[in-house]
């Protein structure tokens, strides 16, 4: 089929919304495709069917009470955006934070990107049609949620980190159990790697879909897994080091073709580089207190502008926070990143077969109430 | 009354056939739909239904009988005498080739010098019901899939024909009783082991069943064809699915796999049938553990595959039989 000779011919266009119901939009995201046939030849994205304000409830309270809502963009790495509003406030008003309270964040936080990880894998493969994957990811997934749910109290929308620290000091249990879950996992990626990544099926639906280059992402401000997948090692955790970081060993993985079984392969790697960070911690753990001793009641930030930037599962998460001296923000702007690898889509996909962008959108893990907010 | 007295037995013959028919219809129905999801549920490492009955043994039944009190909905705008009538259309051609089948010696409804034609030919009937229930259904996901279902099953079908065609050179009949019975010594998968692999392979795109089940593909195109089919009307199109696995396996069967031929059994005219559904049923796990082990392939490397790979295959492997026949 010339794709070429048909651009023009608008008037034979089926068009066909895909979502705010949609089995593979995950959540209510709208695609408005315009098809010739089972080709996509425009696609535009509808969003904001999710949008819950955050921004503008974060100027109606005081700073510290924000600290639920940041769970509730981006229900699947809630505990990186605690800790990346935990250290913004931090940095406003100069609190230091224990070195344990330091460690325990980055475990769980680890924790917490593995768990997100693992979700898309599943749901990806499940976007792809094969059924049972899925099951697979959530068995394991389950154990993270059980070893977060002993120390944090909830199983999705975590709101463990406080300014200053951490709100319950981790035990021996929850050593022992990570420690437990990070060989099961490890024996477990062969599996995944034999039944799935090396798929015939699956690589041929994920080759040469929805490539990305350095420049596209360099314009819309793509970052995470999909940068890193075009050939750019950028990774906040080591860009521009935060917490404790800098005094782990591990790497940042990248692919070269920028395609949806690159950033396939790059999220599936960051799984292994997690575990091995949480190990590292886990050795290194320091005693002493997981809270800060004084955190005022009431958090005064001093006049000014603030910015606070972490890598969530997705990307690049940044807070910035403009005070005006009282307690309560004068402006929070959220950068997330699903927002900005969304927009790239009618770019990238433009053109393909139906099948294609379910792929490529699926490929960009996308989170929706992260992106409406 | 003397052609009364001939066409008799005749008639008598075929009520009995159809209410068998029907019997293997239901039933066969009621298996699979209860080994699929129990199946599906071990290998997903879950254990399936369990609620209802032993095991959840009676799960399909209450579920059959939920879905005939459900209203049927018509969506507005729909072509309502079409769309009632292409699930009718997907499911009433079933009973015709289940009336060839031989599952033993003696237990075959007809023996047709045409059977294999005729199975081929009621087969491919289903594409039309699904062309039909996609087009009428005025719903946009339903056309796509209907519209996928019909170039994947036109295409497929020329692989299917040409891989049983080499059979048929062999065996110099379309009968299928006479085929069964020509494997006697060795069955014809060890002869034609290319011929059986390709028929597997068109047999599951055939049925529309994963790995092939683009034009149900759920993540794309939500339900396909029947998105908007409810009640009796979904589950007549379900039940047309189940009947159709059940006749593409028993072709590879008879074609293939020695018919009811295995260790004999006392009676073994009537017997033979409990070898013959052993091997049916193995076939239809292996279905079933496809379906829920591989990802969907995309729509163009599945016609890809069919052009490019199984019909050449397939006629060169023809060739070659025609080539070795001529030549014993």
């Amino acid at each position: 089929m010339n794709v070429e000779a048909l651009e023009d011919d608008r008037h034979h266009r089926f068009v066909l919304n895909m979502g705010p119901q949609h089995p593979s939009t995950h959540g209510v995201l709208r695609v408005v495709l315009e098809l010739e046939g089972e080709y996509a030849m425009h696609l535009s994205p509808v969003i904001g069917y999710g949008h819950r304000c955050h921004e503008k409830i974060a100027e109606h309270k005081p700073a510290k009470s924000f600290m639920p809502n940041t769970a509730r963009m981006d229900y699947l790495g809630a505990l990186i955006y605690n800790q990346g509003y935990a250290q913004l406030l931090e940095k406003a008003t100069g609190i230091e934070v224990p070195l344990r309270a330091e460690y325990i964040r980055v475990i769980t936080s680890e924790l917490n990107r593995i768990q997100s990880h693992l979700l898309w894998y599943g749901a990806y493969l499940l976007d792809l049609g094969a059924f049972t994957p899925i099951m697979y990811a959530f068995d394991d997934r389950e154990h993270i949620l059980d070893i977060l749910e002993d120390v944090t109290g909830s199983r999705l929308t975590y709101c463990y980190h406080r300014v200053g620290g951490v709100s319950k000091d981790i035990d021996d249990k929850f050593v022992t159990r990570t420690r437990e879950f990070i060989d099961r996992l490890r024996s477990r990626f062969p599996m995944y790697e034999d039944l799935v990544n090396g798929n015939v099926i699956l690589q041929n639906r994920l080759l040469d879909v929805g490539e990305l280059t350095p420049n596209i992402c360099a314009r819309y401000g793509v970052t995470g897994p999909l940068l890193r997948g075009t050939g750019v090692a950028y990774d906040i955790r080591r860009s521009e080091p935060y917490s404790v970081y800098p005094e782990f060993d591990f790497e940042i993985p990248t692919e070269t073709k920028g395609d949806a079984m690159a950033s396939f392969l790059v999220r599936f790697r960051e799984m292994e580089q997690s575990l091995r960070i949480i190990e590292q911690a886990l050795d290194k753990l320091p005693e002493g207190l997981s809270m800060a001793a004084k955190v005022p009641k009431k958090l005064k930030i001093p006049a000014g502008d603030y910015n606070s930037s972490v890598e969530a599962p997705r990307g690049e998460l940044s807070y910035y926070l403009v005070a005006d001296g009282s307690d309560v923000p004068y402006r929070l702007k959220i950068r997330t990143p699903s927002y900005s690898n969304l927009s790239t889509i009618p770019e990238t996909c433009s053109g393909m077969l139906l099948s294609d962008v379910v792929s490529a959108m699926g490929s960009l893990d996308l989170v929706i109430p992260e992106i409406d907010r | 009354m003397e052609t009364l007295h001939s066409i008799l037995p005749e008639l008598i013959r075929i009520i009995v056939c159809g209410i068998c028919g029907a019997v293997i219809v239901f039933g066969n129905a009621l298996v699979m739909g209860y080994a699929e999801r129990k199946l599906a549920g071990h290998i997903m490492l879950r254990p399936g239904p369990m609620e209802v009955g032993w095991h959840g043994i009676l799960q399909l039944v209450l579920d059959g009988l939920k879905l005939m009190g459900k209203q049927l909905v018509v969506p507005k705008m729909a072509d309502k005498p079409l769309y009632m009538f292409a699930p009718l259309l997907a499911f009433a051609p079933v009973f015709v080739p289940l009336l060839l089948i031989p599952f033993s010696d003696k237990l075959q409804g007809f023996d047709l010098d045409v059977g294999m034609l005729v199975i081929l030919a009621f087969a491919s009937i289903n594409v039309l019901a699904i062309l039909i229930g996609g087009w009428s259904s005025n719903n946009k996901y339903s056309l796509l899939g209907a519209f996928r279902s019909v170039s994947q099953n036109i295409a497929y079908e020329i692989p299917m024909l040409l891989s049983l065609l080499a059979v048929v050179f062999m065996t110099n009949t379309f009968s299928l009783r006479e085929i069964a019975a020509a494997q006697s010594p060795v069955w014809f998968v060890v002869v034609q082991p290319l011929a059986f692999l390709i028929y597997i392979v068109s047999m599951i795109a055939e049925t529309n069943r994963a790995p092939f089940d683009l034009p149900e593909a759920e993540s794309e195109l939500t339900a396909g064809f029947h998105t908007e089919y409810s009640g009796m009307s979904f589950s007549l199109f379900v039940l047309g699915e189940y009947a159709n696995m059940f006749i593409v396996c028993s072709v590879a069967t008879v074609f293939f796999l020695g018919g009811s031929s295995g260790i004999p059994l006392p009676y073994f005219e009537y017997t033979g049938a409990v070898w013959f559904l052993l091997k049916v049923y193995a076939l239809m796990f292996f279905l079933v553990w496809i379906r829920w082990t591989y990802p969907r392939t995309r729509f163009d490397q599945l016609m890809n595959f069919c052009w490019k790979y199984l019909i050449p295959f397939s006629l060169v492997n023809l060739l070659i039989t025609v080539v070795v026949v001529k030549l014993i």
